[in-house]
């Protein structure tokens, strides 16, 4: 079990959402990035879409009460403390065993968000298939609610893990995103579209799981069409205007149906870089082919298994950062083979 | 306007049938729903019915999206009917004092008495155009045009769940605690959203349709506490 020791900032049971109730007013929900969260539970050895934490900016400390084996995907200062007191450092894009009593400090993020999978998964129901957290409604987690201090937490049963860690954390992926027009782009002027694919937008403050409220050019509704439509389905990544011209992009929480126009919609593979983006943040984007969009996915997709399959045993003779550091890539992957 | 196919990015596209909300275009929307499930492709997540349009997520790695665009377009063609998946409901409601607060208010702004705002308003026969805003609640219309009102002007932090409320051509009752600016004219026991049914946790669905029945302070609190404590569910909501 794990006892949750302290928790500051709004942290989160995810897995990949709950599809297939949407038309029920139920939103996707689900981990912001789903690739991360892929990367930590195999990490902890687990199927890539079990449930996970899902931190914001700062990270929970939490107690074993047996022994577990915890992973981390995300730029965390993470720290184990055991059970004489004596730390050691906890580090990211590897899984740890924690043995009973021993206690894990996450600290700061300066990736923003991470994962925690746990191996054997958190013990939380799954609601309507999915054990993600919906606060909104009270749905999945822990009665739909953030993460507390105090919470107990069993552990799905599973075998002993194995340590494992991934030499090669993932790249940030940089330049514009991706942005297919529409659904709504004829009610916006010409000049809304030059500012929103020529110009910087920067996160507002007002950023959560439901959207990104962006700062920077006003994108003008044309009059003839106006600022308000007939509700109909938003999905994310959907960039929809109210009639003050700020844009919203809309992550896993938004709800299912929206009454403004959308002027572009993120593409797919480039949701896991919105997770990233909090206040402050500047954003571009460009404008590419749905032909694109759809090869983007698939070497997302790709890029993914690849990393994923690049996780190896974590052998302590093994310095696999020095082999890194000496350019030894192939050595790693033969190294892995070996074992 | 012919029926027209919209990019929502590369994962979703909506078969868009029209811009307003007409009782007529939301039936091709369910007929389109319905040739659409017929087909039982591999690869869609959710279907979502609107007013007016209809919003497919999909796979695009799963399901070639010229191919489901075809089939979209050949689902619009499906002529509106009596949908096979179309419920008809019986919701009771207790009206006014503590349960319907703004009751008063409407029934002075439009110049009737409060007996006169229930009896047309429970005389409606509406249709869920569509579950949205929070998980199971229902966009119910329309309205007799003289109960059509704007939306308060200020609204309440806290609207409490299971509260009937209007605004413009459409009814909505809240399945949950929220927000809300509509105005409030009175409280159902029956539950919007229940996760007891996994199969169909919101009662209603885009396309049934549904009229409020008047209940006494004494019926609503004897109904309330059977659907607490079990005794009645949602099949007793059903309509003859």
């Amino acid at each position: 079990m794990i006892e949750i020791l302290e928790c500051r900032m709004p942290a989160s049971f995810q897995d990949v959402g709950r599809p297939g109730y949407r038309h029920l007013g139920v939103p996707l929900s689900g981990a912001l990035d789903v690739e991360w969260l892929a990367i930590a539970n195999t990490l902890a050895g687990n199927p890539s879409g079990a449930v996970a934490l899902e931190v914001h900016l700062l990270g929970p400390s939490l107690r074993a009460t047996a022994p577990v084996t915890i992973a981390l995907a995300g730029e965390f200062s993470a720290r184990i403390q055991d059970a004489a007191g004596q730390w050691r450092e906890a580090c990211n894009w590897r899984s740890h065993a924690l043995a009973a009593e021993e206690i894990l400090v996450t600290g700061a993020l300066r990736s923003r968000i991470g994962y925690l999978a746990i191996h054997g998964g958190f013990d939380v129901p799954a609601v309507l298939g999915s054990r993600s957290t919906y606060a909104r409604a009270g749905l999945g987690g822990i009665n739909g609610r953030a993460l507390q201090a105090g919470d107990c937490l069993e552990v799905g049963a599973g075998a002993p893990a194995i340590q494992q860690r991934l030499p090669q954390p993932p790249r940030p992926a940089s330049g514009p995103l991706r942005i297919l027009p529409g659904p709504q782009r004829e009610y916006f002027t010409d000049a809304a579209w030059t500012h929103l694919i020529n110009d910087e937008f920067t996160v507002s403050r007002e950023a959560d799981r439901m959207g990104l409220r962006l700062d920077g050019p006003r994108l003008e509704h044309d009059p003839a069409f106006g600022a308000d439509i007939v509700s109909d389905a938003v999905t994310p990544g959907v960039i929809q205007v109210p009639g003050d011209g700020r844009p919203i992009v809309l992550l896993a929480d938004c709800q299912t149906v929206g009454g403004y126009p959308k002027i572009a919609t993120v593409v797919g593979a480039d949701l896991p870089r919105l997770a990233h983006a909090g206040p402050g943040h500047t954003l571009r984007f460009v404008e590419v082919s749905i032909e694109e969009a759809l090869a983007v996915r698939r070497r997302a997709a790709a890029a993914l298994a690849d990393c994923i399959a690049r996780i190896v045993p974590d052998a302590a003779e093994l310095d696999f950062d020095a082999l890194y550091g000496a350019n030894l890539v192939d050595g790693v992957i033969d190294a892995r083979q070996s074992n | 306007m012919k029926p027209r196919i919209l990019a929502l990015g590369d994962g979703a596209l909506t078969l868009e049938f029209g811009d307003r909300i007409d009782r007529a275009l939301n039936a091709k929307v369910m007929a389109a729903r319905d040739a659409l499930a017929a087909m039982k492709l591999e690869g869609i997540s959710d279907v979502v019915p609107t007013y007016r349009s209809l919003t497919v997520h999909f796979d695009p790695l799963l399901l070639d999206r010229e191919a489901l665009t075809a089939q979209l377009l050949q689902a619009a063609q499906a002529p509106p009917g009596k949908s096979a998946l179309a419920t008809r409901w019986n919701i009771p409601v207790v009206f006014g004092g503590e349960f319907g607060p703004d009751l008063a208010e409407v029934a002075h702004t439009t110049g009737r008495s409060e007996a006169a705002v229930i009896e047309a308003l429970c005389a409606t026969e509406l249709r869920v155009f569509l579950i949205g805003f929070l998980p199971g609640f229902p966009y119910l219309g329309e309205l007799p045009d003289w109960l059509r009102l704007p939306r308060r002007t200020t609204p309440r932090t806290a609207v409490p769940a299971n509260s009937l409320a209007i605004a413009g051509a459409q009814a909505a009752v809240y399945p949950w605690a929220s927000p809300g600016g509509w105005h409030l004219l009175g409280r159902t026991p029956v539950r919007l959203f229940d996760l007891a049914d996994a199969a169909r946790p919101a009662l209603l669905a885009p396309g049934d349709t549904l009229r409020f029945a008047p209940v006494s302070r004494a019926e609503f609190e004897c109904l309330a506490a059977d659907v607490a404590a079990g005794k009645i569910g949602p099949k007793d909501w059903q309509a003859a």
